[in-house]
């Protein structure tokens, strides 16, 4: 019998943010936060109910409650898409909490794609 | 331990503020984190609801040795159909609170799928409780 060892390398947000060349927006005192999968999705209810402890939430929205979520569900950081910006209290909201909000200017497809293959390799 | 918010309708800056307090709570408390997570979107959602869909109302939440009950009263409007609240998808959303990512006609079942025990009642013209209830 053959046992076979992957090798778990553990991926921090500030290799993504060094990887894909985000935006960092704030929180940066969370770029060391572990990421260990992703969600993609616009509707707050469905990142509410299905993404998981130590995600990267990619999205287009900004405004504060994007954090509130984030924060409840320990997710590692957020992604904007196609340039957006976080509004002010959104930002003071992911300082706070010390979870990053990034930026990107591709759009959801691509920057999701990378993000997959990065974790799934 | 008792712990009280009152929710303002409209209010979505505010929304999330509940389920952060107590959240720190049952952390402090060194509940199972399996469990916190649930009840954390439980209280989230139904915060949510009282912002997006009522006239305002408030939350309390009881947190003993071995369980959690949250009840959420509101002033108003009502729901006329509660099963068809209930309904995955169903929304009585407006476009703004839409376009904000909300009203998917997610809360209610995912208020169901996070919670023990879940109690909804509700009076067209007086308002609307929602209770339920986290063993730990």
């Amino acid at each position: 019998m053959q046992t076979v060892i992957k090798e778990e390398v553990e991926m921090k947000v500030s290799d993504l943010v060094e990887k894909f060349g985000l935006k960092v927006f704030s929180g940066e005192d969370g770029l060391d936060r572990e990421v260990t999968g992703g969600y993609v999705s616009d509707l707050l209810s469905d990142v509410m109910g299905n993404a998981g402890e130590g995600d990267v939430w990619i999205t287009l929205q900004t405004h504060q409650n994007v954090m509130a979520i984030a924060s409840l569900k320990d997710l590692a950081a957020v992604i904007l898409v196609k340039d957006r910006e976080p509004e002010e209290d959104t930002l003071e909201h992911s300082n706070d909490e010390s979870i990053p909000i990034l930026g990107t200017n591709r759009q959801t497809f691509e920057i999701a794609g990378k993000l997959y293959n990065v974790l799934n390799q | 331990m008792k712990m009280e918010f009152d929710i303002a309708s409209g209010d979505f800056k505010k929304a999330g503020r509940a389920s952060s307090q107590i959240k720190k709570v049952l952390k402090q408390l060194q509940v199972d984190p399996k469990i916190i997570k649930r009840i954390v979107v439980a209280i989230y959602e139904a915060e949510v609801n009282i912002v997006a869909h009522s006239f305002g109302g408030k939350l309390t939440a009881h947190i003993n040795g071995n369980s959690i009950e949250v009840t959420l009263t509101d002033n108003g409007p009502g729901i006329k159909d509660i099963e068809q609240a209930m309904q995955e998808g169903f929304s009585t959303a407006s476009k703004e609170v839409r376009d904000m990512g909300f009203g998917a006609g997610m809360g209610l079942p995912n208020i169901r799928k996070n919670t023990d025990e879940l109690n909804v009642t509700s009076e067209w013209g007086v308002g609307t409780t929602v209770w339920f209830r986290n063993q730990f």
